[in-house]
Order: C-alpha cells, then structure tokens, then sequence
C-alpha cells in the first residue's frame, strides 16, 4: 500500500474513532519498498489540501524516512517554470516556458506515492490493536471481542 | 446554439441522458438535449462549439460519435432542402478538402446500388476535392436512415459531418474475456465504465470502491485518469489467492495484476481488506456521536476527501451479504476466547448476515461524511420488477440524487443509482440529525432470508410478486400485459416524482 492511503487510515474500531490517538496508525516492522510511478501534478495538487500534513510528517519520521519541512508547501509550490527549448528545434532558438513538477513536487510523489509498505503491522495509538499488512495489503478485520 | 447529431448505441437505453449530461458536467459544457427517443439511437444536441460538443463526447461509452447537423428531415425531399437551407454556409471550407460519404440505416438494409444512388444524390454539395476513404484530414459525412421496427422505408433521416468519435473501444479493450483476473461477480466491462463516467471520474481525482472484488470500477475509473483504491471484505479476491472464476486458470492472479495488464498501477492507490461497518478509514464531519443521540461538532481537521464513490454492493444472491460480528451475542468464556486466540495465524474473524437495506443506507451515510461537495457516489442495487410495489430509493439528506438508470433482467432489475454530495451550505445539521434518528425500519433477524428480502425472491424465483398480481388482478387480463410489456413502468413514475422536486435546476 503507498503511504498516501495511510494518510486516511484509523483504527477499525468504533470506540477509538472519537480518539484524537488513533490516526495515524503507527508502523511497525514495516518492510517498505519503491515502486517508481509517473508523476502527476494535477493530482499532488488536488490532493495535498486534503492531507493531515503533521500526521503525514510524523509518519514519514517513524518509518525513518528523510522529514518533510514543518508546514505543507502550496499546492503552486508544485511546478516551476524552465526555459527550454523544444526537442524538435535543433537550432536552440525557440525558447519556450515550460510548467514542469518542482523538486518539492517530486519528493512528495516520492513519499505518497512510490513508497509502499509490503509487510509489517500497523498499530493504533489508542487500543494498541495491530492490523497485519501482508504482500502489501492491509487487513483491518476486527477479531469479534472487538466489534 | 449550433445543433449535434449524437449516434448512440440501441441498447441501455435509460442510460443515455444520464450519460450525456455527465459528460457534459465533466467537461464543464452546458448543453440541451433538443430531441431524444428512447426507441432511437438519433440524439439531437445543442452545444456552445464544436469543441466542445467533441469534448462532451470524446469519452462516451453509448455512443459512436458526434457530428455537425448539416440537415434533417422525414424523407429524402425534405432531407435535402434542410441541408440547403441550414448548412450553405459550411459548403465553402470543404470546397477542396478530400472528403467521403457513408450511409448508417437502423434497422434497415440498402443495396450497393441505392446507397450509391443516396450518396449521388447529394452531388449539388460544391465538393471538387479527391474522395479518400483511409486520410484521417478528410471530412466524413454521413446519411443517417432511421427505420421503424419492420418498415419498409425510413421515416427520418440526418445529415452529420462526423466531428470526433467516443470511448467504445474501451469495451473491447476492457473485455472480461481478456482480462487477467475475475471473478464470478465482476461487473461487465461496459457497464463498469459507464458507472465511471456517470460518477465523473477524472485526471487528478481520487476514487473508492467499498466492495472492490477483483477490482473493475478501479479499473474502469483509473482508465479515465483517476486514482484509486479500494477495499472488500473478502481477502482472497484481493490477494488472489482464491484462483479465478476463468476455467483452467492457476497461478498467482491478483487485484494488482489486473492494474498492471492495462499499465494503470502507477494510479492504483493500494487495497486493504475491510468491511464497510468497521471502517477503517477516516470519517470526517459531524462527530459520530450523534449515534448516541448527541449533537455536538467535532474537530473536523479534515472535511470530505474522496472525489467518488462507485460501488456493486453485494445482493446477499451469489456472494454472501455478511458484516463482521456474530449471529448470536457472545458469552464472557466466548469473548475471552477470542480475545486470547485472535492472533493464531488460523484465526478467521466471525461474519454475520446483514440487512441488504441496512447496508443501502450505511453507504449512503459513508459517502455523505467522506465525498467532497459535489463529489459523486454511483452505486447499484438489484430490485424485483413488481410493479405493483413502489420503488424505494435510498435517500440521505446530505446526497441529492442525480440519475436513476435501469438494467431490466426478466424477473429482477438492476438500477445505477447516482447521487450528488452537496454543498454545505445546502445542508442543515437538522437534516444531519433527522437522517440518524429517523432510521428507515430495516429488515431485522438473524438469516440471510430474513435480513434480504431480494435474496429470498431471488431464490423462490419472485413466485409471490405474480402471486399477488394474480389476486390482485384477478382474471382481468388487460393489467398483467400492461405491467408486463413495460418492465420500467413503475420507475418511470418514480423518477418523474424526485425530479419534479427538484424542479429549479
């Protein structure tokens, strides 16, 4: 599972919903892999204002990753403009402005969307119930005492 | 506005508006539907552009292609003074270009000779450039016959020049039959990217699907640029250990294969294993709490955040409609047991049968906490065609319903039933409130049949809905052929009902 998905992730449990303790879901001997994706800003952009952004850093950090900075960046923090000619032209005159993805933009992609957790145990903060993450799929069926 | 000729395919009739007018909202286009009938596929439009009438098309799935109305009319005379009248000032752009003729009857044949005598028929237009069937620069006009059922002679006809051609081909290349993994419920390939289209899935958005199963409407929304995941409550369809439904099929077959054979994995989001009831995703919003009776606004950090919702709900029929929990409440001994042994790596957690309108309404409570405004859930749902019974729609307050469309089967129907988060302001947390309290009296009981009303028709074969047409009629024969020979009858009342409400739109 990409890291983006835990960013919506809590407990399964009811009682704990109400609790500010069971989102994130804390990781635990997570094996974690990179699967490279195209990048798409469109879809950073459309995306980041939905995301719990401290929780998302506090994840990133758990899991022993490089930190995010403190507050999100702005969803036009995303591309930055390039001057560069176009392939066809051979003569280098034709400058255009081009929109490209930002290295900001590309870090995040990086984080949400190419790291994926394949194995581990994903823990809430308020009941301590682990939920198992097998071949990358998580399973978050409660055992009956639970539900 | 300039008018369109829509070629729609004949076949999931209810569909079609609800399809154009989707396509229309995605593209962000206004159009009118100037003519439209069901036992047609003819479509007449009105658009802003020509743009924008393609864009309005470009991803349709029930139909052909768009084209420019050039003339129209009940026979050939006719036809012919239309296109003077309407269409002289296009004559000059096409002067030179190359360009070719076809002809498309519906439910009718031509021989080679009268569809060459049709076509020359047309020779006033002052074309003079080559005649080239395979240059994609040339412009392609078609004559359209539209024929009764039977009939010897058309009784009306279009002339269009094509102008951009739909998404069809994505029904062959989504075909079931070639797809990598599947399972005996997935929904047809077709229908699959209807519901996608008809939920506005897009670039840049992301989707959800509750009951995934081997992954179709992810697909389906993928493939139209969004980004996707989903869930079920069953583990093997989604690790795909359980094998395929496909005969002689072995080997790994997983969710994600399927993402990959079409090269969509870089949107596939992830899938987890979870039952809608103990979600474990986050519910934004009103606090939970008014569950207990309590009001009170939460810490809503977060508002909405899924773009759509698509669903195939399971019917309880061929895959079992089952929450987590119980049938019978446990004992101290039995919670202990479970408490102490659920980490054995056997432990299977119990499953209970669950009412199928409980559930109905647990989905439209999910998808009106985590949809943006404006966000979309498409969702089926299978009814049995009595038509002596009114149709219930789920409803929910927060969700304003968009389009109700029939797939008639002979005793039970399926409707794709879409539905419209609204804006927040547009929504009281009275209404909030009065959703939970007033619960919809929901089918009690701990079997299968007594939680499903349609499971347990399904099985008796929907003997008791002719039984009491047949009490109810009595030896009157005229009602039974009424009701029979038109199986949307009651729906269509229903659906004028819910849009006269909302008749300011």
């Amino acid at each position: 599972m990409k890291l983006l998905t835990l960013n919506f992730l809590t407990c399964a449990v009811k009682t704990c919903k109400t609790s500010a303790s069971s989102f994130p879901l804390h990781p635990r001997d997570s094996e974690l892999e990179i699967v490279e994706a195209e990048i798409n800003v469109q879809f950073l952009q459309n995306i980041l204002p939905r995301l719990m952004w401290e929780e998302l850093g506090g994840l990133v950090n758990e899991l022993g990753l490089p930190s995010l900075p403190p507050t999100a960046p702005l969803p036009s923090a995303l591309v930055e403009s390039k001057l560069q000619a176009p392939e066809s032209d051979t003569t280098g005159l034709n400058i255009e402005k081009l929109e490209v993805p930002s290295q900001v933009a590309r870090d995040l992609h990086r984080v949400l969307l190419e790291t994926c957790i394949m194995s581990g145990g994903l823990v809430c903060g308020n009941c301590g119930h682990e939920y198992k993450v097998l071949e990358g799929v998580a399973n978050f069926l409660l055992p009956a005492h639970l539900v | 506005m300039p008018q369109y000729l829509v070629r729609l395919v004949q076949m999931h009739e209810s569909f079609r508006k609800a399809e154009l007018q989707s396509l229309a909202d995605l593209a962000g286009v206004e159009i009118v539907i100037v003519k439209y009938e069901e036992d047609s596929p003819f479509c007449i439009i009105s658009a802003p552009s020509p743009k924008a009438a393609k864009d309005v098309i470009s991803r349709s799935i029930l139909s052909f292609g768009i084209y420019e109305l050039w003339g129209h009319g009940s026979d050939y005379l006719a036809l012919h003074t239309s296109v003077k009248e309407s269409s002289s000032h296009h004559w000059p752009i096409y002067k030179t270009t190359p360009f070719y003729f076809t002809l498309d009857s519906y439910r009718g044949t031509r021989t080679e000779a009268q569809r060459r005598q049709i076509i020359q028929d047309f020779s006033y237009l002052p074309f003079t450039g080559p005649i080239k069937l395979k240059d994609p620069s040339s412009a392609i006009f078609t004559i359209f016959e539209d024929y009764a059922l039977g009939a010897e002679a058309p009784h009306y006809l279009y002339l269009g020049r094509l102008l951009g051609s739909s998404s069809r081909h994505l029904k062959t290349m989504y075909d079931l039959k070639k797809r990598h993994y599947i399972s005996t419920t997935s929904m047809d390939a077709e229908l699959a990217l209807l519901t996608a289209n008809l939920a506005l899935a897009g670039p840049g958005k992301i989707f959800y699907d509750p009951f995934m199963g081997t992954g179709g409407f992810p697909i389906a929304c993928a493939e139209f640029g969004a980004y996707v995941f989903g869930s079920d409550i069953d583990a093997r369809t989604i690790r795909g250990t359980g094998g395929s439904a496909r005969k002689g099929q072995t080997g790994k077959m997983d969710v994600e294969g399927n993402f990959k054979q079409y090269g969509l994995q870089g949107r596939y989001l992830g899938s987890f294993i979870s039952d809608l009831t103990n979600t474990p995703l986050q519910i934004p919003g009103p606090d939970r709490n008014i569950r207990e009776g309590q009001v009170h606004e939460v810490n809503s950090a977060r508002g909405g955040w899924l773009d759509g919702i698509i669903c195939d709900p399971p019917y309880g029929v061929r895959e079992g409609l089952k929450v987590l929990g119980t049938r019978a409440q446990l004992s101290e001994l039995e919670r202990s047991t479970h408490a102490d042994r659920y980490k054995d790596s056997g432990y299977i957690p119990p499953k209970r049968p669950y009412s199928f309108t409980a559930m109905l309404d647990d989905i439209l409570a999910f998808a009106a906490d985590t949809l943006v405004e404006g966000g979309r859930l498409s969702m089926w749902m299978p009814t049995a065609n009595d038509e002596d019974i009114e149709l219930v729609i789920p409803l929910n307050r927060r969700l304003e319903i968009v389009s109700v469309c029939v797939q008639p089967f002979n005793k039970w129907s399926r409707r794709l039933l879409t539905y419209r988060r609204l804006r927040e302001e547009e929504v009281t947390l009275a209404d909030v409130v009065a959703d939970d309290v007033v619960k919809t009296e929901n089918e009690k009981g701990a079997r299968a049949d007594d939680l499903n009303d349609f499971r347990r028709r399904y099985f008796e074969g929907f003997k008791e809905s002719e039984r009491t047409r047949q009490e109810q009629f009595g030896s009157s024969s005229t009602p039974d052929t009424e009701n029979a020979g038109d199986p949307k009858g009651g729906w269509d009342g229903a659906l004028k009902d819910i849009f006269r409400k909302e008749s300011p739109k």
